[in-house]
């Protein structure tokens, strides 16, 4: 920010990154990651079970092949950048999940230190992958369906809402105490309402998702709206701008940050509301196959359900902000690059 | 550039102000505050007024009466003769802080004005135009973050030129930028004026700057600010800052503010 020439002529911190990095040397982590993959698929073959687990086999099968993967990946990743780039920083974590993967085996099949039926085996686990897919796809559809409607109703409705809200005055004056009244209380309270109010417990269940995820975004969009800077409605105004540019082209960008926090706080109560009314009423669902199991004892079957609902909502989270990310790339520099 | 500026020579001469009997206050806590007390002055098409006076006198709220941001809570604000009952696209103001919108890069922020009026397909080249005029064509793409300040106000100013606007206000524009800065877009803010014949209304409270931009300086008093002296700056352009006509004045204007001792 010093003199102008300078200003000019200093390159724009566009991301030319200096790729000029000296060439990597062997991936050492990698090649202790293969070896510990290779040591669970070993320890799984050669140290014999302590009861019958059918699926041992198919583990030991499944580490081999990750195993061998990850080998052809180490051993290659010199002459491939980009993989590189992305593969060398996991590698801790590579090594500490074989690790992981080799005690959970020992305490659970090899030694059968943890009580039954509570605690499962990774064959067992695997076993519900391979016998029981197509009833956790189902309920994974199921849930995504319910999750994804509701979601979409709850967000687009509490982003109008908070534009309603943060922009007209009346629209303020009836609504701010409607939400202070409802927005506190936990979406999962308006379950027994719901669930008879409704005509199917599916349609309930997503009223209550797009309730949970409504309230989060109608709030910090109206944050977001009323917080925006008069002197951006000053150049707007002072350049010829009608309240509708006002509104769409200067009040709802500049509220974009609030409303993505909204979003992702949205996107969180709708989880816990949807697994809640699949366990509680809808007849199917990631919510409900975990009810179920637990209902006949079927643990394994459960913590594969839980392993899928996390990597379900991992994944949503990751895509909500891979979007953010896309859409507010100009705050890169604002909050930081 | 050459575009914009001739079509200014053409058209767009600048329009003439006329402002009687203006007195305006604020409703703060304590009761109401008076910022501008019985401000009268007439400016014509093509002058530079400077409004000069000490820091926090309600020069700027003057100059929001200007633009239409606010009615007046007395007095008259004609442009050409007619009422300036709000905002118009012809008054640009340029604000102390470039105010771009963070979201926009560069281009998209000079658009503005020709967006929010519909003209934007038609009139595409003017915001080529404009940023060549300042200097700024090869940082299209660039967002606000990425710019300095003396590029950030150079945006703001092509904002306001890509309009074509028959009169500037100008809210202490360069108040906020380093000293070289500052002296190379006075430099700049000149040539503008002079190629392409709008008013100017400068609100700043810096004498040297008024003198070297200003074909009339307005002095203000302390607020509420009342006008204490209406000067003629009578020289031609461009003009040499250490000149002894504009030394006088300055010990002149220096004595109005209460400053003579130093000079």
């Amino acid at each position: 920010m010093s003199s102008e020439t300078l200003e000019l002529s200093a390159p724009l911190p566009l991301g030319a990154a200096a790729n000029a990095e000296t060439p990597p040397k062997t991936w050492w982590q990698g090649l202790i990651a293969v070896l510990a993959w290779a040591g669970a698929a070993g320890l799984t073959v050669l140290w014999p079970d302590e009861d019958t687990w059918d699926f041992t086999p198919h583990l030991a099968a499944l580490l081999a092949v990750l195993t061998v993967v990850l080998a052809a990946a180490a051993l290659t990743e010199r002459r491939l950048p980009p993989l590189s780039a992305r593969l060398r920083p996991l590698g801790p974590w590579l090594i500490a999940l074989a690790i992981l993967v080799s005690l959970w085996q020992v305490v659970t099949a090899k030694l059968g230190l943890l009580p039954r039926p509570f605690f499962h085996p990774p064959q067992s686990l695997l076993e519900v992958y391979l016998s029981d897919w197509e009833m956790l796809g189902i309920s994974v559809a199921h849930s995504l369906r319910l999750l994804l409607l509701g979601y979409a109703i709850g967000a687009s409705l509490g982003f109008i809402a908070g534009i309603g809200l943060g922009w007209s005055k009346p629209v303020a004056y009836w609504g701010h105490p409607v939400l202070r009244l409802i927005g506190p209380l936990p979406a999962t309270a308006w379950l027994p309402i719901a669930f008879f109010a409704f005509p199917s417990s599916a349609s309930a269940s997503i009223f209550l998702v797009a309730l949970a995820s409504g309230i989060p975004v109608a709030i910090l969009t109206w944050s977001g709206v009323s917080g925006v800077a008069n002197a951006y409605y000053d150049i707007a105004r002072t350049l010829g701008a009608s309240s509708r540019f006002l509104v769409f082209k200067v009040a709802i960008p500049a509220a974009m940050p609030h409303v993505f926090v909204g979003l992702f706080m949205g996107l969180g109560s709708s989880f816990a509301v949807l697994v809640v009314a699949e366990m509680l009423g809808v007849k199917a669902g990631l919510g409900w196959y975990m009810q179920w199991a637990q209902g006949w004892g079927a643990y394994g079957n459960m913590y594969a359900a839980l392993l899928v609902l996390a990597l379900m909502c991992a994944g949503l989270v990751a895509l909500l902000f891979k979007i953010r990310d896309r859409l507010l790339a100009w705050q890169k520099g604002m909050v930081r690059w | 550039m050459v575009a914009l500026a001739q079509q200014a020579d053409q058209a767009l001469l600048g329009l003439s102000l006329d402002i009687s009997g203006i007195s305006h206050h604020f409703d703060l806590d304590g009761g109401p505050l008076q910022v501008l007390d019985d401000v009268s002055f007439s400016v014509e098409p093509g002058e530079f007024v400077a409004l000069l006076g000490p820091s926090g006198c309600g020069k700027s709220t003057l100059l929001r009466l200007v633009a239409g941001l606010e009615p007046p809570r007395q007095g008259q604000l004609l442009e050409d003769g007619a009422p300036i009952t709000g905002p118009h696209p012809s008054r640009v103001v340029m604000f102390q802080d470039p105010t771009l919108y963070p979201w926009r890069n560069v281009w998209d922020n000079v658009a503005l004005g020709l967006e929010a009026r519909g003209l934007l397909k038609t009139h595409k080249t003017r915001v080529d135009d404009a940023l060549r005029l300042v200097g700024l064509d090869g940082f299209a793409k660039a967002f606000p973050h990425q710019l300095s300040g003396g590029m950030a106000q150079r945006v703001s100013l092509a904002r306001a030129l890509v309009n074509d606007p028959r009169l500037l206000v100008l809210d202490e524009p360069l108040g906020k930028l380093d000293s070289l800065t500052r002296l190379a877009m006075q430099g700049e803010l000149v040539d503008l004026w002079r190629r392409s014949g709008f008013t100017a209304l400068l609100v700043t409270h810096d004498v040297e700057e008024a003198l070297f931009l200003a074909t009339r300086v307005l002095v203000f008093s302390e607020r509420p600010a009342r006008i204490v002296a209406d000067l003629k700056v009578d020289m031609t352009y461009p003009r040499h800052r250490s000149n002894s006509y504009l030394a006088e004045l300055r010990h002149e204007i220096m004595v109005l503010l209460g400053l003579g001792a130093n000079w």
